[in-house]
C-alpha cells in the first residue's frame, strides 16, 4: 500500500544568490558560506537570528560540518542539516527545508552550498572522495571524475550511437547561455569546430566536456508562503521532488539514473508532465549526464536522446531551454555549489529575476540533480517541479 | 614505454591495439637527471589489504558472503546483499568482459602523470561485480578478459585486465612492466655464484631475458668447474663478493651499484646441529656473519643505489630477492642453528622491505623446502632441486609476488602452520 503524498502547499522557496565564482580562492569554505548567508539576509531584509533552520552543503568545510558552522557564524537555528550529496544537494535540500516549514519545526530556512578552490583542492577532495574510491579507483590512474565519466560516455555511446557532435551540440547552446551570465567564468563563445577540437582529456572525454573546478556559493531560503509575502518577497511553488539513492546497483555500469524508478510520481504530484516545462536545469559535470537525465525524466525514450538532441535547440530562445546560465559547463563548478547552480537558476526565471538570461514567459520548470560518484556511478538523483507563485 | 596511438577524435574509443615488444634499452645517457622514484596512490582501507595479501602470494581472491555466496567488490565490512558480517576472502573465477575502456591522458597523480597514457576500464565479473581496472592493451571493448590481481609500485593490490588468451610479447605492456619485476633486459647480481643456487639462477635469469648476469665469488681461490663454465657465456661477469666483508661490499657497490636492477641473495652458510649440541658459538657466529649480517651489509650498500634508480627511464631497478627457508617460519631442530639464523634474517627483510617499499623496490623473499644440494645430503626426499627453486624465483619476479613458497614441504609446511602451529612445532622435533 502507497500512501498518497503530501503536496508542498503553502511553502515557497525564494530570494536565490550567488556569491560570483572565482577560478582560485585563497579563503576558506566558511567565507564563501557566509558571504551566502550575508547576501541572503540583504536580499529578504531578515535578520540572522530570524534564520531558524540551516541547510549546508561543501566538500571543502571539513573538518567542519553544518554543527560547526552555526558557531562560526555565530547562528542558533532550531533545524539544521547537512546534506553531503554533492550534485543532488540543491533538490535534496529544497525538500527538506519544505517539509520543516511544512510541519512548523522552522520558519525560515537557509539553504547553503559552497566550496573553495586552493590550488590543490581539486587532487585532495578526489584522492580522498570515498572509501571506495580510495581502494578501487583511485589508484588506477587517478583520473578523478574524468575517468568515471569516460567510461560511462564511452558505454553510452556505443549503446546509443551518441556522436561528438551531440554532445557538442549540447555544450555549445550552454556557452551561448552563459554568455548572458554575468558570474560565468567562462566568458569566449564556443564553436563546434573549437569543442570538436579541443585536446583530448580521457577517451572520449575532451577539454570542453569537462567543468571547471573553482570556488563560489550559492543560497535560497525556504518559507511560508505567508512569511515571503509579510516580507514583500516573490517565491516560487514546489509542485513536487524526487530523490533515490543507489538506484539499479545491479546494473554492471551506469546508464540510467534512479529518476527512472520515481519520474511517474514526480509528475503525478506535480500534475504537469514533461510536456509541460518551460525549462530544464540539468546537473552537468559531463555532457551523458545531461542525456541520460533527458531520458530518465521523461523527455524521450531510453536511449532516445542522441535524436532528441538533434531535433532540438537548448539555447534560451531555443526548443527546449537547458540549463540557461550555462551550466556548470560554462559557469564552472564550485564544489557542492555545483548542485545549487541549476536551482537558484530555476528560481530566478520563475521570478523573472534572471536578467540575460530570461526564458519568455516560463511558467514551469524542472530541476534535477545528480551526485556523488561513489564508486563506478553517480549515487545520488534528485528532481524537482517547480512553479511561479504569481499565476 | 611505447605510446599506444590515440583513436581519431571522432570515434568511440579504446579498441585494443597489440602489444609493442620492448626493444633493448639504450646507453644511459649519463649526464642526465635520473628520474627519481614517485608512487602510485597508496592509502587503502584495513579490509582492501586482503587483495594485497591475495596479490603478495600470487592469488586471485575476492571476498564471498558465506550465507548467500555474494562476491564483494570493492571490498567491504558486511555483505552488499544481505549484511552478513562474516565475509571470507576466496579464490573466485576471475573471467568477465570489458564492458568500457578509456586511455588516460590527464592524471591527478604524478607517478601516473609520468606514464601517461594510461588505460583503464570497467569490467563485468562473470561472478557479479563490476571491477574498475588497469587494461592490457591486447584487451578489446567488449571482448572477455581475465583479471589478475598484482602488486603494483607502492607495494598495494591492483586489478589488471588481461587478455582471456596469452598474446606475443604480453609481458612488455606497460602496466604488466610496472607492477612486474621482469627480468628481461634487466642487470642482476647474484651474491653467491658458487653455490648450486646461484649457478642454477644464473641460467634461469639468462633464459627469461636477463641482459647481464654479475656472479659473486666469495672465494676466489677455490676453483668450481661449474662457476668456471657459466663464464664462458659473455652475458656471465665474475664479481669478488664476500658478504662478511664490509670492505668488498663496499667496493663491489661502488662499482656495480649503478648497474644493477634486480639483487638476488643467495649467501648462505648451511650446517647441521642445535643449541646444546654444538660446544661452541663459532658455527653459528659464522652462521649469522654470512645470513644476517651479510644481508645487513648488502643492503647497506647496494640498498641506496637501487632506491635511486627505482624509477630510471632507461632501465629501473625493481626487486631484492632473498633466498631464504621455510625453517625461517618455524624453527627445525635438527638444523636449529641456521634455522634461527634464516628467521633473523626474515625479521630483517621485512625491515628491509618496509625501507625500500618508498621508492617501489620489491623485497621478495623466497621460501623452499630442503635444497638438493651437498649440505642436506641426509635428508630425505622430496628435495627442492636447484634447478626448481631458479624457475620459482623467475615466476615470482614475472608475476611481482612478495612471498614465493617452493616445493612441496613448503606448500605443506604453511598449511601445518595455519593449521596448528603448536602441532608443528612438536613434529619437526620429532
Amino acid at each position: 500500500m502507497t500512501r498518497r503524498r503530501l503536496g508542498y502547499d503553502g511553502v515557497l522557496a525564494a530570494c536565490p544568490v550567488s556569491v560570483p565564482y572565482a577560478r582560485y580562492s585563497t579563503h576558506s569554505a566558511h567565507w564563501w558560506l557566509g558571504r551566502a548567508l550575508f547576501e541572503l539576509l540583504r536580499a529578504s531584509g531578515l535578520k540572522k537570528a530570524d534564520v531558524d533552520g540551516l541547510c549546508v552543503s561543501s566538500f571543502t568545510l571539513t573538518p567542519d560540518t553544518a554543527v560547526g558552522l552555526t558557531q562560526h557564524l555565530g547562528m542558533a537555528p532550531r533545524w539544521l542539516d547537512h546534506i553531503p550529496m554533492g550534485g543532488a544537494s540543491g533538490v535534496v535540500a529544497l525538500r527538506r527545508a519544505a517539509r520543516a516549514v511544512q510541519a512548523g519545526d522552522a520558519d525560515v530556512v537557509a539553504c547553503l552550498a559552497g566550496d573553495t578552490n586552493h590550488v590543490d583542492s581539486f587532487r585532495n577532495t578526489v584522492s580522498q572522495f570515498s572509501r571506495f574510491a580510495q581502494d578501487a579507483v583511485y589508484p588506477y590512474g587517478a583520473g578523478g571524475p574524468n575517468a568515471s565519466f569516460a567510461l560511462l560516455t564511452a558505454h553510452y555511446m556505443a549503446r546509443t550511437g551518441a556522436t561528438r557532435e551531440d554532445f557538442g551540440k549540447l555544450c555549445v547552446a550552454q556557452r551561448d547561455n552563459a554568455l548572458r551570465y554575468p558570474h560565468a567564468l567562462m566568458k569566449k563563445p564556443l564553436s563546434l569546430d573549437q569543442y570538436l577540437g579541443a585536446r583530448l582529456i580521457t577517451d572520449p572525454i575532451h577539454l570542453f566536456d569537462c567543468v571547471m573546478p573553482c570556488a563560489g556559493a550559492d543560497a535560497f531560503l525556504v518559507m511560508s508562503a505567508d512569511r515571503a509575502k509579510t516580507l514583500g518577497l516573490t517565491g516560487v511553488r514546489i509542485l513536487s521532488t524526487i530523490e533515490r539513492h543507489n538506484a539499479w546497483s545491479d546494473d554492471p555500469i551506469q546508464q540510467r539514473g534512479g529518476w527512472t524508478m520515481d519520474v511517474d510520481d514526480l509528475y503525478a504530484l506535480a500534475g504537469r508532465g514533461p510536456q509541460d516545462m518551460d525549462f530544464m536545469q540539468a546537473y552537468d559535470d559531463y555532457p551523458v549526464i545531461n542525456l541520460m537525465q533527458i531520458e530518465d525524466l521523461g523527455f524521450c525514450a531510453q536511449g532516445a536522446a542522441p535524436q532528441f538532441v538533434r531535433d532540438n535547440t537548448f539555447t534560451i530562445a531555443g526548443s527546449f531551454p537547458f540549463n540557461t546560465n550555462g551550466g556548470q559547463l560554462s559557469v564552472g563548478q564550485a564544489g557542492a555549489a555545483g548542485g545549487y547552480l541549476g536551482l537558484v537558476e530555476a528560481l530566478r526565471q520563475l521570478t523573472d529575476t534572471a536578467g540575460g538570461t530570461q526564458v519568455a514567459q516560463a511558467q514551469t520548470g524542472l530541476v534535477s540533480g545528480f551526485g556523488m560518484i561513489n564508486y563506478d556511478r553517480g549515487l545520488c538523483t534528485a528532481a524537482a517541479v517547480l512553479a511561479r507563485s504569481d499565476t | 614505454m611505447k605510446q599506444r596511438s590515440t583513436p581519431p577524435a571522432n570515434q568511440p574509443p579504446s579498441s585494443s591495439s597489440s602489444t609493442v615488444r620492448l626493444s633493448p634499452p639504450g646507453k644511459k645517457n649519463p649526464v642526465a637527471r635520473t628520474r627519481q622514484p614517485t608512487l602510485p596512490p597508496t592509502p587503502r582501507s584495513r579490509r582492501a589489504l586482503g587483495l594485497t595479501r591475495a596479490a603478495a602470494l600470487g592469488r586471485f581472491e575476492l571476498q564471498v558472503c558465506p550465507a548467500c555466496d555474494t562476491v564483494q567488490y570493492p571490498p567491504r565490512e558486511v555483505c552488499g546483499a544481505c549484511l552478513s558480517h562474516e565475509l571470507r576472502w576466496q579464490s573466485v573465477n576471475a573471467e568477465g568482459v570489458l564492458l568500457a575502456s578509456t586511455t588516460l591522458h590527464h592524471s591527478n597523480d604524478l607517478y601516473f602523470r609520468e606514464r601517461l597514457p594510461w588505460r583503464v576500464g570497467t569490467v563485468h565479473m562473470d561472478a557479479g561485480p563490476s571491477v574498475v581496472t588497469h587494461v592490457h592493451q591486447d584487451c578489446a571493448d567488449g571482448a572477455r578478459v581475465r583479471l589478475t590481481l598484482r602488486l603494483d609500485r607502492s607495494g598495494q593490490a591492483v586489478m589488471i585486465a588481461l587478455p582471456e588468451k596469452d598474446t606475443p610479447h604480453m609481458a612488455d605492456d606497460p602496466v604488466l612492466r610496472e607492477t612486474s619485476c621482469d627480468p628481461k633486459f634487466r642487470r642482476v647480481l647474484i651474491t653467491d655464484g658458487k653455490s648450486a643456487a646461484g649457478q642454477a639462477l644464473a641460467i634461469a635469469l639468462l633464459q627469461a631475458g636477463a641482459s647481464t648476469i654479475f656472479l659473486g665469488d666469495p672465494q676466489p681461490w677455490r676453483h668450481n668447474a661449474a662457476y668456471a663454465s657459466l663464464l664462458q657465456d659473455e652475458r656471465i661477469q665474475a664479481v669478488t663478493l664476500d658478504v662478511t666483508d664490509t670492505d668488498s661490499v663496499q667496493r663491489v657497490a661502488a662499482s656495480l651499484g649503478g648497474k644493477v636492477e634486480i639483487l638476488i641473495n643467495t649467501a648462505d652458510l648451511e650446517r647441521e646441529g642445535g643449541v646444546m649440541s654444538a660446544r661452541d658459538v663459532n658455527v653459528a657466529r659464522d652462521a649469522l656473519d654470512i645470513n644476517v649480517l651479510g644481508l645487513m651489509r648488502l643492503a647497506q650498500h647496494f640498498g641506496p643505489a637501487l632506491c635511486a634508480r627505482a624509477a630510471d627511464e632507461t632501465r629501473n631497478a625493481v626487486a631484492w630477492v632473498n633466498i631464504l627457508s621455510i625453517y625461517a617460519q618455524m624453527n627445525l631442530p635438527a638444523r636449529g642453528m641456521w634455522s634461527a639464523s634464516k628467521a633473523a634474517a626474515l625479521s630483517l627483510s621485512q625491515c628491509l622491505r618496509t625501507e625500500m617499499r618508498s621508492a617501489g623496490i620489491r623485497v621478495i623473499n623466497v621460501f623452499p623446502g630442503p635444497l638438493d644440494h651437498e649440505w642436506e645430503q641426509r635428508t630425505p626426499p622430496p628435495r627442492v632441486t636447484p634447478q626448481a627453486l631458479a624457475q620459482a624465483v623467475v615466476r615470482g619476479l614475472k608475476q611481482g609476488t612478495e612471498d614465493v613458497y617452493v616445493g612441496d614441504v613448503a606448500q605443506e609446511f604453511c598449511e601445518r602452520l595455519a593449521e596448528n602451529s603448536k602441532a608443528l612445532e612438536r613434529e619437526l622435533g620429532a
